[in-house]
């Protein structure tokens, strides 16, 4: 490093200032350029303009001529009466998310892992990604006729096993809408989540398994006791970038199953509210201030998450 | 073969039945919306329609692909999905290449400009409010342009790039070729499975997103078929839904009479699959590959 520098300074009088360099390289800045110019536009534009949640923004006036009104909006937001609501129903779908939604393509990777049939493993494997690649709004089409009070397969289902006598129409009864985003939301992501999770088995050194066997553990205690906390790091690293998307909930799962105005106690989220008050009803400012606080909760998630995984001595960065 | 215990035995059988249910359950449902689609809409109310059509028929999707506005929704998917894909691979890709050079000046910089558009957006409203300002309201671009670049797929490119031999490029540069030269003879002929892998990506997206469009495009003229779906999926009633259809076509349910709202709803969500379904089991190996390349990079 110090070679380097003297070698700069060494040649600093011979060497064209940095604006004639930048412009010689012009073949390769034009490469780069199109590429930021487009992020300075469509990432860092809204960005600054999520300034507007302190203003009274008005179309006809324009972010720079709407007056500022510091922090009414947030205000007025914390007051509303469905403030409490949106917050409740967002943490629990998210925990409830990641309490089932993260553990599972883990186990499914550990199961996987156990099977030695490679044709069978592959055909499982081929059909668990399939839901993942359907767009949410045939996973909500598919959903909706299980769940249909006509003919629809799960009250089917449940009524040939003599468990119901009348069909229950489970898309407008609140106690089961966040089983039913759960269950579908596991269902979409399971298998293709877990690809990342057999790679890692994968990696792990197989001497250790015949150690272990070698010692008498069985396959089970194997399971936990050696893949596992062998796989731990991905797991980590996964499971503070789940926490940093916390507040995510699913936006358009629920936007799509749980538009029926039966279900707004329990489907109303933050990132659904921000879409119903600012597209749907066009208040502009409102809305950005109701995302601002969700995109400060988030960060603030994400690095805490990041602090105590460097504590346990794996981090992001 | 080492002679398994009881007890393992025993949990590989519950792992055996578990993954037996598992698949069942991921691929039932899909199955089901596929059966109805093929059996006649009035049969499939009367029940019992379970794992294979009863009454089987072809008018479902002989009424979707007959209906001008869907094959034209189906159209614009086509289009959409073309264009956003090309544009995007081809600009991510370029982009990606000049922030391989060492000798870019402000490179550093230039990358913590990316990165931190990972981490931070200005959200639904300050976005849409941005694409009001550009005009880009009602058009068929507002599909593709605001996703043309991807960072993420920049940096998987840029890994990528970075890890092809040195020697090729050197070579190519005495014997004259220049930056664009190399990239375009060189490189990207070499980066065959990272262009297929994020393409695929890059097209599922394409295909399956109905978002943007429901919120900046009013012509229904310009609706890609997952909006239109989801429009008609939200109309249950069958009179609301034939409203999404041109007039021939409703005529023609008038007259079929075994059509169901139902049954109309999965054939068009067939269609709407089905180029997903024809690439997914081929191209498996590479995106297994590309969730790797992006996990790796994590």
């Amino acid at each position: 490093m110090a070679q380097t520098e003297s070698r700069n300074f060494g040649h600093a009088t011979e060497k064209p200032p940095g604006i004639v360099r930048f412009f010689r390289q012009w073949d390769i800045q034009l490469m780069v350029w199109p590429g930021l110019l487009f992020l300075l536009v469509f990432s860092y534009i809204p960005m600054y303009g999520v300034l507007m949640a302190f203003q009274d923004y008005s179309l006809f006036k324009g972010f720079f001529g709407s007056p500022w009104v510091g922090f009414k909006h947030f205000e007025m937001f914390f007051g509303a009466p469905e403030f409490w609501n949106v917050i409740r129903n967002t943490i629990v779908i998210s925990l409830l998310k990641l309490l089932i939604g993260f553990p599972a393509p883990i186990l499914l990777a550990l199961m996987l892992n156990e099977i030695r049939g490679r044709v069978f493993k592959r055909s499982i494997q081929t059909i668990s990604y399939l839901p993942h690649f359907l767009s949410w709004v045939i996973v909500s089409g598919i959903v909706a006729s299980i769940l249909s009070t006509e003919n629809g397969s799960l009250n089917m289902l449940l009524q040939s096993l003599n468990l119901i006598q009348e069909p229950i129409n489970f898309l407008s009864m609140p106690e089961y809408f966040w089983s039913i985003l759960v269950v579908t939301d596991v269902w979409k992501e399971i298998g293709f989540s877990s690809i990342v999770y057999l790679a890692a088995i994968a990696g792990v050194d197989p001497h250790l398994h015949e150690a272990a066997a070698v010692d008498g553990a069985s396959r089970l205690r194997q399971m936990f006791s050696i893949t596992l906390p062998a796989i731990m790091p991905v797991i980590v690293v996964f499971l503070i970038l789940a926490i940093g998307s916390l507040l995510n909930a699913g936006f358009e799962n629920i936007l799509l199953l749980g538009s029926n105005p039966v279900l707004r106690d329990v489907s109303d989220v933050l990132d659904t509210y921000v879409y119903r008050i600012g597209i749907q009803n066009s208040r502009y400012s409102y809305a950005t201030a109701a995302g601002l606080f969700k995109a400060v909760i988030s960060v603030g998630l994400l690095v805490a998450a990041n602090y105590l995984a460097r504590r346990s001595g794996n981090s992001l960065w | 073969m080492i002679k398994l215990s009881t007890g393992d035995r025993a949990l590989l059988i519950g792992i055996y039945a578990f993954l037996i249910v598992l698949g069942f359950a991921a691929f039932y449902p899909f199955w089901n919306a596929a059966i109805v689609s093929f059996n006649e809409g009035t049969d499939t109310m009367k029940g019992g329609v379970t794992f294979w059509p009863r009454e089987f028929t072809l008018d479902n999707y002989q009424i979707v692909f007959e209906d001008s506005r869907l094959v034209n929704a189906f159209v614009i998917s086509i289009l959409r999905t073309a264009a956003g894909t090309l544009l995007g691979i081809l600009l991510t890709a370029i982009f990606a290449y000049g922030m391989t050079k060492r000798e870019l000046i402000g490179r550093k910089y230039y990358m913590i400009f990316c990165i931190v558009t990972m981490y931070f957006s200005g959200g639904l409203i300050p976005s849409f409010l941005l694409i009001r300002e550009l005009g880009l309201f009602n058009t068929f671009w507002v599909m593709v342009i605001p996703g043309l670049i991807s960072v993420w797929d920049m940096i998987i490119f840029r890994t990528f790039f970075m890890g092809l031999p040195g020697g090729l490029e050197e070579s190519a540069k005495v014997d004259g070729s220049s930056n664009w030269g190399i990239l375009f003879r060189i490189v990207l002929p070499l980066s065959g499975p990272v262009i297929a892998t994020l393409s695929l990506f890059t097209a599922v997206y394409h295909w399956n997103e109905w978002f943007t469009p429901s919120i900046y495009i009013s012509n229904a003229d310009l609706l890609p078929i997952q909006t239109k779906l989801q429009q008609i999926l939200n109309s249950n009633i069958m009179s609301e839904q034939m409203q999404q259809m041109d007039s021939a076509a409703q005529g023609r349910i008038n007259k079929m009479r075994t059509i169901t709202s139902k049954s109309l709803s999965m054939a068009t969500m067939m269609v709407a699959t089905l180029p997903i379904l024809c690439v997914y089991p081929f191209v498996q190996k590479y995106f297994v590959k590309g969730v790797l390349v992006g996990s790796l990079k994590e």
